[in-house]
């Protein structure tokens, strides 16, 4: 396969796709080279811009026959390098699939093309007292495809759940190009729950062409507390404290001192620069539930030592407070050359131990970490500073990186909270996982994809790569599923 | 347990170490696979009136019992799946909090069966379902290997979430052996409030309800009656009452109606009339479907989008009503020679057929319910 104009793939595929519907030089590639996880890089053989989902479907069908991959890709927002192309792939961008195809708001339904931004569907939903609750933090920008096939959450996902949980049913394209329909408007498919299996799935198992979400009614009212810790301890049972007392605070989010630092320095969102670690404890729904759980959420607070509190008594008080922590990862990027974004999540109960170990890794690999938690659902994103342009800095980085995804594992926790595998994370998965399970993990992707056409190497290890790191021993004839490739 | 750096040098990560109950039920998958005999799963044996007659021989969970890990802060319990659901409600109970998805607590029922028949409760719409309570589980698959998938933390998004996978799958993946739930606090206050409406109306009422930001966590009509259930704090319950009106049901008949709704049409006898009633369908269809009044509907529950409907009509034409309607039907009760599940469309069954191989390639576990597939 080679990008020179001309070639039968290229033909072909031009073929199937609107006039500007195919890039294939080297300039206009470039930037689909990488995602959100700007230190891999490659370009792909081409990139499919189909304007439907039958264009989507011809180029798949193009793909399957030539055997070569494809790589779905949104908004390319994605951390973990799930949309990162190969130079032998054809990267189908789901951008133009961009209609809101329907928002009945009686039965609280949205439809959507993959390519609509997360935030338009609220946008729409607006008018009608409704929204889409799941909010990645990229939420003006990533779509609604891409969080289909990452399973992504935001800071209110504790209340509000995850994608799986508000999406009903999905169209979608399998790698030869057959159509897939699982679930819609109506609740609970019938046979396995293959929606939930596609959820997530980035981008392995389908290519979703189409996603009816569950829309909420927005709630009337939110408050916010800040409360100031002198020790994470005190902060994190704070945070158990506050769980313990029955409450589900729309959202709650921790910062320790240096991103608090960094933070105030750039936004002025008035948190105090002497805390050890601050918490922003979020409550909605009606006057009188907020006004309730927002005195409850102050008492938990001073119970556990706050040394100060603050109460939003407005909206705009209550968008600033949350502005800082909105911008904790540019705030950071303005102190250090780079940083490498984690993302493990741990049983709550561990968080001042794992904390404890970060800080003594942070010593040991001589790299500085800012940490900013999803508090409420244990889902840290410590922010490892580096310099890319320092030789053996980011290795350096991935090495203190794959040893706080360890200590998060041996905490009961998981490698990946919400920003998925994708390429970042394989070693990782080794740790997590044992053979079989790796191994069942392949077959379910050969189910769907036998050829291996869609991203393919993401998301799930060959064993291969686990053995080599020692990870997973294999044994000769004990493996699942002998006849899978393993590279 | 050891630490990971000793699991990785041991060797253990070869495989899950498996508990000795769990050990004797991988022995009994190995000789049934090896045999090339059928098992089919039982924990307490509730719920085998549905799904037709099962085949092959017993696997009883009975003897994985017990709560493995439960502390109310993180929200999130592990139980093994032969353990008594009453058990497990009960100890959420003690500390406040509940499952989400408000299962039927049929007598017998278990932690395993719950999960293998996927059946939510009346709060389903308000609070997800059986899957979304679900974080991770483990697994003993037809090869009788002991499999984990997700975890006991609230967000996870290692590899693909086979553990959701085994919510509604009746056990044809395997048997789970233990579970963990998202849990949730039970609410300060709960109400159920009647009003005396036409199906219609009240399809249109309850729709129009659930798009307000009120506390609702159920909403159903049977027998002319919709009845309207708030939940939360004192003061945000009470506030949503005064805008609600209608009739205060007491608290214990309230309860009573939840519990019977859970699984079945809301008071219906079911038990007594299966001899004589016409057999019972349970459709799944967009919430806001008109009343099936004319085609036998009993009972709407989920805010609209569960409909329980008693029909002699031949089950071909039940489900061409549910799927021209955007749903979907399972044939629940009565002596119905058709398959329990809704058929499946030629690609969703073909991958349930490779799903089937990639977790049972030995056919070990019943699949009467799947008959569809």
């Amino acid at each position: 396969m080679d990008r020179t104009p001309g070639s039968p793939l290229l033909l072909q595929l031009a073929a199937a796709l609107p006039a500007d519907g195919l890039i294939a030089d080297a300039e206009r590639l470039s930037p689909y080279a990488s995602d959100g996880l700007s230190m891999y890089r490659e370009l792909p053989l081409a990139v499919a811009l189909p304007q439907t989902a039958a264009e989507a479907q011809s180029v798949l069908r193009v793909c399957h026959a030539a055997g070569v991959p494809v790589i779905a890709r949104g908004a390319g927002t994605g951390l973990a390098g799930g949309a990162l192309p190969r130079s032998d792939a054809v990267v189908l961008s789901l951008a133009r699939l961009k209609r809101i195809v329907r928002v009945d708001p009686l039965a609280r339904v949205a439809v959507v093309e993959p390519g609509v931004r997360n935030a338009a569907i609220s946008e729409a939903a607006a008018a009608y007292g409704l929204y889409y609750a799941p909010d990645p933090s990229s939420q003006i920008a990533c779509t609604i495809g891409g969080n289909v096939a990452e399973n992504s959450g935001g800071v209110h996902c504790l209340k509000y759940g995850l994608t799986v949980h508000n999406v009903m049913g999905v169209r979608g394209l399998l790698a030869d190009g057959s159509e897939l329909v699982i679930g819609g408007a109506a609740p609970d498919a019938s046979g396995l729950d293959v929606l939930a299996l596609l959820i997530g799935s980035e981008g392995l198992l389908a290519v979703i062409t189409e996603v009816t979400v569950r829309l909420l009614p927005r709630p009337r009212v939110a408050q916010v507390v800040m409360a100031s810790f002198a020790s994470v301890e005190d902060a994190g049972d704070a945070v158990a404290g506050i769980i313990g007392a029955g409450i589900i605070p729309a959202g709650l989010e921790m910062m320790d001192a240096l991103a608090t630092r960094a933070v105030e320095d750039f936004v002025h969102a008035g948190y105090p620069l002497d805390a050890a670690a601050i918490l922003l404890a979020e409550s909605d729904g009606t006057a009188d539930e907020v006004a309730d759980e927002i005195a409850r959420i102050e008492a938990v607070c001073r119970q556990h030592g706050a040394t100060s509190l603050t109460t939003s008594q407005s909206e705009a008080q209550r968008l600033k407070l949350w502005a800082g922590r909105k911008a904790a990862f540019p705030a950071v990027g303005r102190i250090t050359p780079d940083y490498y974004c984690m993302d493990g999540t741990i049983p709550k109960k561990h968080l001042s131990a794992v904390l404890r170990r970060i800080a003594e890794l942070s010593e040991r690999h001589g790299l500085a970490c800012a940490n900013v938690f999803h508090a409420g659902d244990g889902n840290l994103h410590p922010l490892i500073f580096y310099n890319a342009n320092q030789s053996g800095d980011l290795e350096r980085a991935e090495a203190f990186g794959l040893d706080i995804l360890r200590a998060c594992v041996e905490a009961g926790g998981t490698i990946t909270g919400e920003h998925g595998v994708g390429v970042e994370k394989l070693d990782a998965m080794c740790v997590q996982f044992v053979a079989p399970e790796l191994a069942a993990f392949h077959a379910v992707k050969a189910a769907f994809d036998p050829a291996g056409v869609l991203n393919p190497g993401k998301a799930v290890p060959t064993l291969h790569r686990c053995a080599e790191m020692g990870a997973v021993h294999v044994h000769g004839g004990q493996v699942l599923h002998p006849q899978l490739p393993r590279f | 347990m050891d630490t990971l750096a000793s699991q990785i040098e041991g060797g253990a990560q070869t495989a899950r170490v498996a508990s000795p109950e769990e050990a004797l039920l991988a022995d009994a998958v190995r000789t049934a696979a090896a045999e090339g005999r059928v098992l089919h799963i039982v924990g307490g044996g509730s719920k085998v009136g549905l799904g037709g007659v099962p085949r092959g021989s017993p696997l009883s969970t009975s003897a994985l019992s017990g709560i493995v890990d439960y502390d109310p802060a993180e929200l999130v319990v592990t139980v093994r799946a032969g353990t008594p659901l009453a058990v497990l409600q009960g100890e959420l109970a003690r500390h406040g909090q509940m499952l989400p998805f408000e299962p039927p607590d049929w007598p017998g029922a278990t932690v395993g069966g719950v999960i293998a028949s996927g059946i939510s409760g009346p709060r389903r719409p308000f609070a997800g379902s059986v899957r979304d309570a679900l974080l991770g589980v483990r697994l003993l698959d037809g090869r009788g290997q002991v499999l984990q998938f997700g975890g006991r933390v609230m967000k996870n998004v290692a590899g693909f979430d086979l553990f959701r996978l085994q919510a509604g799958a009746w056990g044809r993946l395997g048997v789970v052996l233990e579970a963990s739930f998202r849990v949730l606090p039970r609410p300060e206050s709960e109400v159920t409030v009647t009003q005396r409406l036409s199906a219609a109306e009240a399809l249109e009422r309850m729709n129009r309800l659930a798009g307000q930001p009120l506390p609702l966590s159920a909403a159903a009509h049977v027998g002319g009656v919709l009845h309207l259930r708030v939940s939360g704090s004192n003061a945000g319950v009470t506030a949503a009452l005064s805008s609600l009106g209608g009739d205060r049901l007491p608290v214990d008949v309230a309860a009573a109606f939840w519990a019977s709704s859970a699984g079945l049409p809301p008071a219906a006898a079911i038990e007594s009339d299966a001899s004589v009633a016409a057999p019972l369908w349970r459709l799944a269809v967009p919430s806001t479907t008109r009343s099936l009044a004319a085609e036998g509907e009993v009972a709407i529950d989920w805010v609209g989008g569960l409909r329980w409907l008693r029909s002699d009509a031949p089950a071909e034409v039940v489900r061409a009503l549910a799927a021209g309607l955007g749903g979907h039907a399972a044939a629940w009760r009565g002596n119905l020679a058709c398959p329990v599940m809704h058929p499946l469309d030629p690609v969703t069954a073909q991958l349930h057929r490779r799903l089937f191989a990639v977790f049972d390639p030995h056919s070990v576990f019943d699949h009467g319910r799947f008959d569809a597939a």
